[in-house]
């Protein structure tokens, strides 16, 4: 066995497999680029080494600072983690060379799934379902019809240099495939200036469903189950799943057989994944094989109880695979949810900044019998930066049932604190409500489908908004009962604080009497007498508290702004105003104040030098998105867009010296 | 007896009916409340006891006579916030226009004697037209009456002006010799001088709002110290403003139980402070990570956006923050930010008030538009300030504390009580870079000479031990523990007393 490891990542992943060579006793090595230096992964390991700058073409995707650090720190193994040089087969042969053993496949099989039409023409050979589809070009209309009816309607025709929709149609029948073709061969002209077509298979409400395999190097090669990752936004995973609640077990075994039969074809060892794509009718097609671990491998993980790592390791360093495909079992159910430092009111634009707070749910296994696991190189304090993956953390919930799973993930959602800067949690938790998700319904456009217009928060419904009032109203009674312990107070008036309250929640007013005492407050509504029994420690200053409502138990997010109680809580954001009846009564003669108008210039804060402008003329800006540097006394001043909108006009260039309130900007 | 009973129920309804319902309604269009209706949002409910209620005025000119209406335009009386007594008075814009008359202004003076004698704060709801033309001078009078009485009682107790409506000519100058003016946004307006004057004057062409609204006030004049959305949650911000403030000068600062941890650590502080000294942080994560419940109460916020000030508890104590603030200007400090923090270190050592003072300064802000505005007196004036209070003053450098800024920023030297520097502090004339240049000035020619020579001035003075060795920082301190450290240095100081040579008042640089 190896006695030292460097891991050549960084984040979750490096943080990930060290923790499993830790368990088993092995030394570990970290890298680190200069905006790393104190991350969470340095901490972590034995010991760490420099490699370079912050861009990650000079260091962690740098070969040589690699290696340099491997001979520095002595080790006899690498890990890749996924990305930067997992998946580069020079960089597998060149550790070969040197004596130093790579934790991965062979450098051969790297090299074949990483081309495209070689792993496509490949899996064909090794028998594995590829997309049926004309692999040459295609000459002409007539031709078009012909192979379109051989592969069998739907067909995609699609130009060969095609990208962003561009030159692409569906046809289901004959007369369409004869006008997409024209279609498409006239905008890739215009467009690309190069008019070659394919025609394939159109693979109707498409899921993204994977088989992990894990081989030895003895030829022993077993799969792991399947994930599925259809929720997907712009082919970036967002959700994953094992198993996936589509696939029956024969689908499963000759999906996991395929994928077996196509590791063996490239004399496959250590983990890899099989991606397939699979329609409505459990058809499946072989799209990729991914020679490294997976961001996604905790959920195989959790059902099979296999730690993918471990394996890997022992695997690389000539051990024999302990378990044989009838040991394989699957074992409840389990999702990942990707936290992304990604805005999704602002479109999903990254955020990047400190994370001022940084609370992730309680791991292990929960009084429920659920399990929560959150792999994450983060820590409260520590910076997202511009130069990497904005992936936060990956949470991952476990129960018996698909369903218990998702409860979980909801809760663990609820019970995750970041702050500090723009991330996806109220989306994650929206999708985790969403009756589709619950019934699983999934394809890769699910959230193109689901969320058409973007995501712009959940709306309590009628039901979610009692509940939120309650806690506002159990809440401004602490508040409210605190306030009036102050010292000073005169000595024959005793304020006494009222039992009815007006609870302001958006545009529905509650009216609400409280009665009960410290245990259990009671908050009856006035209007329709529900009665919400309300339990919870909650105090002054806390960010987040349990309250159990009646036999509801809620993970709620608390932020005190003066006296506006801010509650968040799946995917819902409100905020609430409790008043007296009378001051309620009042409030409502307060005029109702459109948002104030903006102005459609970009202005310049304070004097100084302008030292980018990173928009020009016709960009579409998201709010949040940086539109220009300044810097004045020597500090650099990040200009972000207010709102969303189109740059019209860019006064000022770089170097150029600017007064207060001169025009950087203007926006249509 | 009964008839006399509800006579006496009869004169009140008339009173409290202020300018009659049609003008009521007119001021619930407007989106105002009425006098009264302020008062109950302002006020603990049922604590409020008016005075005066049957006032009327004296005048007879221009057909006064028969203009009369119990309370002439404003009520006043007292109450309690939170159980803490406060004198309150609220122009009744419904009742000639909330105009001030001899008699209104008369009411206002009587409760501001008795807020004075008895030693409670004085809180004015502003929304008048102006000085009742129809009275003249007597009229004037009034106000000057008003006006003496606010420098009276200032430093003695807490006077606080809520502006809800206009404020025009003579009237603004009551607000301004109060400690604290809040505004309604779009609702309020104040100016010596209105809109049709300056124009016939300077040929200007403004609206009320840009002239003298909220937004003028909170972002370019700092007349105002803080503007709100409407009337209640402006009268909201007052309660909520008001617990932080003692009664008066002699009273003991407010305490409220707490449920945050006197040795609460934070270690993401440890890495609040970036590794480039030119990247800018937000000063505003150490306050809330300090404060008690991350509970704090900003004033001016948008006002001189280079320093903070505000309250915030610490244990339950009343304290006041002023802090540079590194992401606008470097944090450096100019004519503004030395007017807006002297001020509130005046308000604070009034009132005993503790004051925490947070550093990362890198000087004073170089330019003409600076020395021709008299950055010299303006800047002694928060020298001035700190070096004249005698309350407990705990400072923490967090950074750069540079040339006379240094100093400025409640120094060893100049009475601060407790300081304390992070690791990460640097206490020097300058910066590296500009010290090594003039120092070695014949080497300016050579880059990397002047290179090495910053390195070793960096290497000198760049850290908190240089001032540490001789005694002026007290203590190097861990960022994560230093709610801890400054919870016990307050605990510490709370005993401190402090005599004073006679004089009979100080010359500060006004």
């Amino acid at each position: 066995m190896f006695t030292k490891i460097l891991v050549a990542n960084r984040g979750e992943i490096a943080l990930r497999i060290m923790r499993t060579a830790k368990a088993m006793g092995i030394g570990t090595v970290a890298v680190y680029s200069d905006a790393d230096r104190d991350a969470a992964h340095v901490r972590a390991a034995d010991e760490a080494v420099a490699i370079g700058p912050a861009p990650a073409a000079s260091s962690y995707l740098s070969v040589e600072a690699i290696l340099a650090a491997v001979r520095q720190a002595g080790a006899d193994a690498v890990h890749p983690g996924y990305g930067f040089l997992s998946e580069n087969a020079a960089f597998a042969e060149t550790l070969a060379r040197e004596g130093i053993a790579f934790i991965g496949p062979p450098a051969s099989a790297i090299a074949s799934m990483g081309d495209k039409i070689t792993s496509k023409a490949l899996a064909a050979k090794a028998g594995v379902s590829t997309v049926p589809g004309h692999m040459g070009l295609v000459e002409d209309a007539e031709e078009a019809v012909r192979i379109a009816a051989e592969i069998g309607f739907p067909v995609m025709i699609k130009a060969s240099a095609g990208g962003g929709g561009k030159g692409m149609r569906i046809a289901w029948n004959e007369g369409e495939a004869r006008d997409g073709f024209r279609a498409s061969r006239a905008e890739a002209r215009t467009a690309f200036g190069d008019e070659r077509i394919f025609i394939e298979k159109f693979v109707t409400d498409p899921r993204h469903i994977e088989i992990q395999v894990l081989g030895d190097q003895h030829g022993n090669i077993v799969y792991l189950g399947e994930r599925e990752c259809s929720i997907q936004r712009r082919n970036q995973k967002v959700i994953e799943e094992a198993p996936s609640p589509f696939l029956d077990p024969e689908t499963r075994r000759a999906m996991g057989e395929q994928a077996v039969a196509l590791a063996r074809a490239v004399g496959y060892f250590s983990a890899g994944t099989v991606e397939f794509i699979v329609d409505g009718a459990r058809n499946f097609y072989f799209l990729e094989m991914n020679t490294r671990l997976q961001v996604e491998h905790p959920v195989t993980e959790l059902v099979t109880g296999i730690d993918l790592v471990e394996q890997m390791i022992r695997v690389a360093s000539g051990e024999k695979l302990t378990l044989s495909q009838e040991d394989v079992k699957l074992n409840g159910w389990a999702i990942e949810s990707r936290l992304y430092a990604e805005d999704p009111f602002r479109n999903f634009l990254p955020s990047t900044g400190r994370l001022t707070r940084y609370r992730p749910p309680r791991e292990g296994r929960q009084a429920s019998g659920t399990v929560v696991r959150n792999d994450t190189g983060v820590y409260e304090g520590g910076e997202i930066s511009i130069y990497y993956d904005p992936m936060i953390a990956k949470l991952c919930t476990w129960a018996e049932t698909r369903e218990a799973a998702i409860d979980a993930m909801v809760a663990a959602l609820n019970d995750f604190e970041v702050e500090g800067i723009g991330h996806n949690l109220p989306f994650l938790s929206a999708v985790m409500r969403q009756e589709r998700f619950r019934s699983g319904r999934l394809t890769t456009a699910y959230i193109a489908e689901e969320f058409p217009d973007g995501f712009s928060g959940v709306a309590p419904d009628a039901a979610a908004s009692q509940k939120l009032a309650a806690i506002a109203a159990v809440i401004n009674a602490r508040l409210q009962g605190r306030a009036k312990q102050i010292s000073g107070t005169i000595s024959n008036h005793a304020r006494v604080v009222g039992k009815d309250w007006v609870v302001q929640l958006g545009d529905i007013s509650h009216a609400v009497t409280l009665s009960g005492g410290a245990q259990a407050e009671v908050v009856m509504f006035r209007e329709s007498e529900a009665r919400v029994t309300v339990m919870g420690a909650w105090h002054p200053g806390q960010t987040h508290a349990h309250f159990l409502l009646n036999e509801e138990m809620l993970g709620v997010k608390v932020d005190l702004a003066g006296f506006v109680i801010r509650l968040r809580v799946n995917g819902m954001d409100v905020r609430a105003r409790v008043r007296s009846p009378r001051v309620a009564e009042l409030a409502k003669l307060m005029p109702i104040k459109l948002p104030p108008d903006t102005s459609t210039m970009l202005l310049c804060p304070m004097p100084g030098v302008i030292t980018g402008v990173t928009v020009k003329v016709g960009d579409r800006v998201e709010a949040g998105q940086t539109l220009a540097t300044v810097e004045a006394m020597k500090m650099e001043n990040v200009l972000k867009a207010e709102r969303k909108g189109v740059v019209k006009r860019v006064a000022v260039s770089a170097g150029q010296s600017l007064a207060v309130d001169e025009l950087i900007l203007e926006f249509e | 007896m009964r008839a006399i009973l509800s006579e006496l129920e009869a004169r009140r309804d008339e009173a409290r009916a202020g300018g009659g319902a049609a003008r009521v309604a007119a001021q619930h269009a407007k989106g105002k409340l009425t006098a009264r209706e302020r008062i109950e949002v302002l006020l603990d409910p049922g604590s409020f006891e008016e005075f005066d209620m049957y006032v009327t005025h004296r005048a007879v000119d221009f057909g006064m006579a028969g203009q009369k209406v119990a309370g002439d335009g404003v009520v006043t009386g007292w109450g309690t916030i939170n159980g803490r007594q406060t004198y309150v008075f609220s122009q009744d814009f419904t009742v000639l226009g909330g105009s001030l008359s001899e008699t209104h202004a008369e009411k206002i003076c009587k409760i501001m004697d008795m807020a004075m004698r008895n030693g409670a704060p004085v809180i004015g709801l502003n929304d008048s037209g102006g000085a009742r033309i129809q009275e003249g001078v007597a009229s004037l009078a009034g106000y000057a009456e008003v006006f003496r009485r606010n420098a009276e009682a200032s430093g003695v107790i807490p006077q606080i002006s809520v502006i809800m409506g206009p404020c025009a000519g003579g009237a603004v100058y009551s607000p301004a010799m109060t400690d604290f003016i809040f505004m309604v946004r779009d609702t309020s307006y104040m100016f010596v001088t209105g809109p049709d004057v300056v124009r016939t004057v300077t040929n200007e062409s403004v609206t009320a709002e840009e002239l003298g609204g909220a937004g003028t006030h909170t972002k370019k004049s700092s007349v105002a110290d803080a503007a709100f959305e409407n009337d209640v949650e402006t009268l909201e911000q007052v309660r909520t403003f008001f617990d932080f403030l003692p009664l008066n000068n002699r009273a003991e600062l407010p305490l409220r139980p707490v449920y945050d941890d006197p040795e609460r650590i934070d270690l993401r502080l440890d890495t609040l402070v970036p590794e480039l000294s030119t990247k800018p942080y937000d000063m505003k994560e150490l306050i809330l990570a300090l404060a008690d419940e991350g509970d704090f109460f900003e004033l001016q916020a948008e006002f001189a956006r280079n320093i903070i000030i505000g309250f915030l508890r610490l244990d339950g104590h009343t304290v006041g923050v002023v802090a540079n603030q590194p992401m606008v200007l470097a944090g450096c400090l100019d004519i503004d930010s030395s007017r807006k923090a002297a001020r509130f270190v005046r308000f604070c050592d009034a009132f005993s008030i503790p004051i925490l003072t947070l550093v990362d300064v890198p000087g004073f802000l170089p330019g003409v538009t600076q020395e021709t505005g008299g950055v010299i007196k303006h800047g002694a004036k928060l020298l001035f300030a700190y070096s004249q209070a005698t309350v407990p003053m705990v400072t923490l450098i967090t950074r750069k504390a540079y040339g006379g800024a240094y100093d400025v920023m409640a120094s060893k030297h100049i009475g601060a009580d407790i300081n304390y520097a992070w690791p990460s502090a640097e206490v020097a004339v300058m910066g590296a870079k500009g010290a090594a240049e003039i120092l070695y000035r014949s080497e300016l020619g050579d880059a990397e000479k002047i290179a090495a020579r910053t390195r070793d001035y960096e290497a000198r003075f760049a850290n908190p031990f240089v001032a540490a060795e001789r005694g002026f920082i007290d203590e190097v301190i861990m960022p994560h523990s230093s709610r801890r450290r400054i919870l016990r240095a307050f605990a510490a100081l709370r005993g401190k007393r402090k005599e004073q040579v006679w004089r009979k008042h100080d010359n500060i640089p006004l």
